[in-house]
């Protein structure tokens, strides 16, 4: 075996060189004029039974990424591994199957759940579907996961409608986990909630990932929510990775300048302790239309003349702790 | 009860909606005050009725629904609650503005932002002319749009999100108010942005001295801003006090768990504290005792009994909860 056929059987997930555009369609024709640059160039892997976290601001690319790693979207271009496997084109049945492995929850719990739907139909819904359980069991175990995500025994004959937000997050858990995935990938499962209901989902994840050994890979905008919840964090600016690190390490540590405003940037709950804050100037660039060189270089308050030119790519500056950053190179 | 030296003064503010020909309180007995250059936030979770305060405040509630039932809003002294239309126009922009969470909705989609903030500076000063569209374009300035005079012949959808909060921020101190209301209003915002935004409102409220009323649903923005602290919940203020106390010696079983279930950067722990259950919606508010109690971890039987009222513990720092009441014999003999 090579260094990477054992690398990628190592980790449940391997993600090489992804990049994921949509196509900008514009005159009479509709032609294609352009690209949206979602995911610009990522590449991460999951080891088994972790969390990881991918942090950025709106619009940077993390649910493009979430999707297309799921295989929800196809990728522009780049391979995933998952279990040493290349799903990178599956299509048809393979991918269907895929699908018992991989499942995803969602930020707005209104809108990813059918409303005409019995909640007891829409956790059991994938058992059928991939012809799990016998009639019998089948209620009994979608009793059971109701049960084991917090929701009282009649929500199995209620709708939607008649939950909060917090319990329809808790609806979509049970379903994601109805097949037994090895990988769940919760794109911003809490942003929706209010801060008392936020750690009630957030603790019912953590502890259904030790109890089913589930690996997780966690996106939100919240750093200190991600943090709290990861094991290694990936930090996203502008479609691009641009540092992965273990969790305490990234926030003792950072090492991209853009991570490093990030988080002085996040307000802390205590106020016998503000820290300076380092203000980045300006907005973030349009994904269409990304500067030239490193996607942070107009903002970087660490800018130097190479930057507007030469493009940087993901370096180990420490153990287990990659920079995407020219400083560094 | 006229505070001396209070710029704004709440007392006992009540604000119902009638919904299906039943009034509901969506603000029932709020009362506190701002004083000059004061940083006062206002904290609580979705659907407490931190927006309904403020829009009682600016006598801007839907016609229709809304109304100040109970209570006085005093600025400088003169009570808001009984002033028509044409006397609170004179007030709003002028001596008390206002800012929102969503700038879009605030704006006009079809005018120029130039043709908009001139209007705030016609509508309120003896200006001319030619020194209005001077002062909108050195006002962009002032809140760090340094395109101006292009600008101002652009429309908002032509700007970001947070070029657009700074667009209304700009018009919200054209007048130099002595006080502002900021309504989340770095809620939509990325967290680098707001703290753009943040820096900007400090730099502001010293160089123009006003006072500001922010709120917010986020305890790290409070940290950060807030010189006094008002918790809501369910329509009523259950603490208040400067915001060293509401962090480090917090009173109230609400504002206590509030405090241990948000994630903190610096520490590591295995599992939040979680408050469990969910807010009363207004429909379903109970009608008697503390509106916490269903979800308070040291509820006591006459706490679904009697209604808890806002009272000082200490001075400067009030909390409505019996287990702070003297009157009450489930008073908590080692408070705190
Ligand atoms: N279907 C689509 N077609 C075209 N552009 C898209 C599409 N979906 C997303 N985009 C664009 O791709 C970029 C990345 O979007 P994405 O939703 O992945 O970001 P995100 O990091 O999840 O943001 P948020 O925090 O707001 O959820 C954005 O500029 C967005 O406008
Ligand atoms: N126009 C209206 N008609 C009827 N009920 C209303 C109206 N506006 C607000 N309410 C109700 O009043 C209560 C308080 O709402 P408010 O908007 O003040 O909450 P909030 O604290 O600002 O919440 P958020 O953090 O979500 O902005 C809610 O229960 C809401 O449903
Ligand atoms: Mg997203
Ligand atoms: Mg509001």
């Amino acid at each position: 075996m090579t260094q990477e056929q054992k690398d990628r059987s190592e980790h449940l997930l391997q993600v090489e060189e992804l990049k994921k555009y949509y196509p900008v369609r514009g005159g009479f024709f509709r032609r294609k004029v352009g690209d949206v640059k979602a995911v610009d160039n990522i590449s991460l892997e999951l080891k088994r039974g972790e969390t990881f976290g991918l942090v950025g601001e709106s619009g940077c690319g993390k649910s493009t990424a979430g999707r297309t790693i799921t295989r929800l979207f196809k990728p522009t271009e780049g391979k995933i591994f998952f279990e040493g496997r290349d799903i990178t084109n599956l299509r048809g049945s393979e991918l269907r199957d895929l699908r018992q492995d991989i499942q995803m929850v969602f930020q707005d719990p209104y809108a990813s759940l059918n409303p005409k739907m019995m909640v007891g139909s829409i956790v059991s819904e994938p058992l059928v579907n991939y012809g799990k359980g016998s009639e019998n069991s089948l209620k009994q175990e979608v009793m059971d996961l109701l049960l084991r995500v917090g929701l009282p025994e009649d929500a199995y004959f209620k709708y939607p409608h008649e939950f909060s937000g917090g319990q329809r997050q808790r609806i979509g858990i049970a379903r994601a986990l109805a097949l037994k995935p090895k990988l769940i990938v919760a794109d911003e499962p809490v942003s929706a909630l209010d801060v008392s209901v936020q750690s009630q989902v957030l603790n019912l994840l953590k502890e259904l990932q030790a109890e089913f050994d589930l690996t997780l890979l966690f996106i939100a905008h919240d750093l200190s929510v991600v943090k709290h919840m990861s094991d290694r964090i990936g930090v996203m600016y502008l479609g691009n990775l641009v540092e992965v690190s273990d969790a305490d390490e990234i926030y003792i540590n950072p090492k991209h300048p853009y991570t490093q405003a990030l988080i002085s940037a996040i307000p802390q709950p205590d106020p016998r302790n503000k820290s300076e804050r380092i203000i980045l100037s300006g907005d973030v660039p349009s994904p269409q239309n990304p500067p030239v060189g490193c996607p942070f270089h107009p903002r970087c308050p660490q800018v130097m003349p190479e930057c507007s030119e030469k493009k940087p790519h993901l370096k180990e500056v420490n153990k287990e702790h990659r920079v995407s950053c020219l400083l560094y190179e | 009860m006229s505070n001396q030296e209070a710029l704004l003064e709440i007392n006992s503010l009540h604000t119902g909606f009638e919904i299906e020909g039943k009034t509901y309180h969506a603000v029932k007995d709020v009362s506190f005050d701002v004083k000059p250059k004061e940083v006062v936030c206002v904290v609580g979770e979705s659907g407490c009725g931190k927006s309904v305060m403020s829009l009682s405040i600016m006598n801007l509630l839907p016609k229709h629904n809304g109304k100040i039932d109970k209570g006085e809003i005093l600025y400088k002294g003169r009570n808001l609650v009984n002033l028509n239309d044409k006397e609170m126009n004179k007030i709003r922009g002028k001596d008390i503005s206002m800012i929102f969470q969503e700038p879009m909705t605030a704006l006009n989609p079809v005018l120029t932002i130039g043709f908009q903030m001139d209007e705030v500076l016609i509508n309120h000063t003896s200006m001319k002319r030619e020194e209005i569209r001077k002062k909108s374009i050195s006002l962009l300035k002032q809140v760090g749009i340094s395109r101006g005079e292009q600008i101002v012949h652009e429309y908002p959808h032509q700007l970001s999100g947070g070029m657009r909060q700074r667009v209304m921020i700009a018009m919200a101190i054209a007048c130099q108010p002595q006080l502002l209301i900021a309504d989340e209003p770095t809620t939509a915002l990325d967290v680098t942005v707001q703290a753009q935004i943040l820096e900007l409102i400090t730099k502001i409220q010293d160089e123009v001295g006003m006072a500001v009323l922010l709120i917010t649903h986020d305890l790290g923005v409070v940290a950060e801003m807030a010189d006094r602290v008002v918790v809501m919940y369910a329509g009523q203020v259950v603490e208040e006090s400067d915001v060293d106390r509401i962090f480090y010696d917090a009173q109230h079983p609400y504002t206590k768990a509030l405090l241990t279930s948000i994630p903190r950067m610096e520490e590591e722990r295995e599992v939040l504290n979680t408050i469990s259950g969910i807010v009363p919606s207004l429909k379903n508010m109970p009608k008697v005792g503390c509106r916490f109690v269903d979800r308070c971890p040291d509820a006591m039987p006459e706490c679904s009994k009697v209604d808890p009222q806002l009272g000082e513990t200490e001075k400067g720092h009030s909390v409505r909860c019996l287990l702070y009441d003297a009157s009450h014999p489930g008073k908590k003999t080692e408070v705190r």
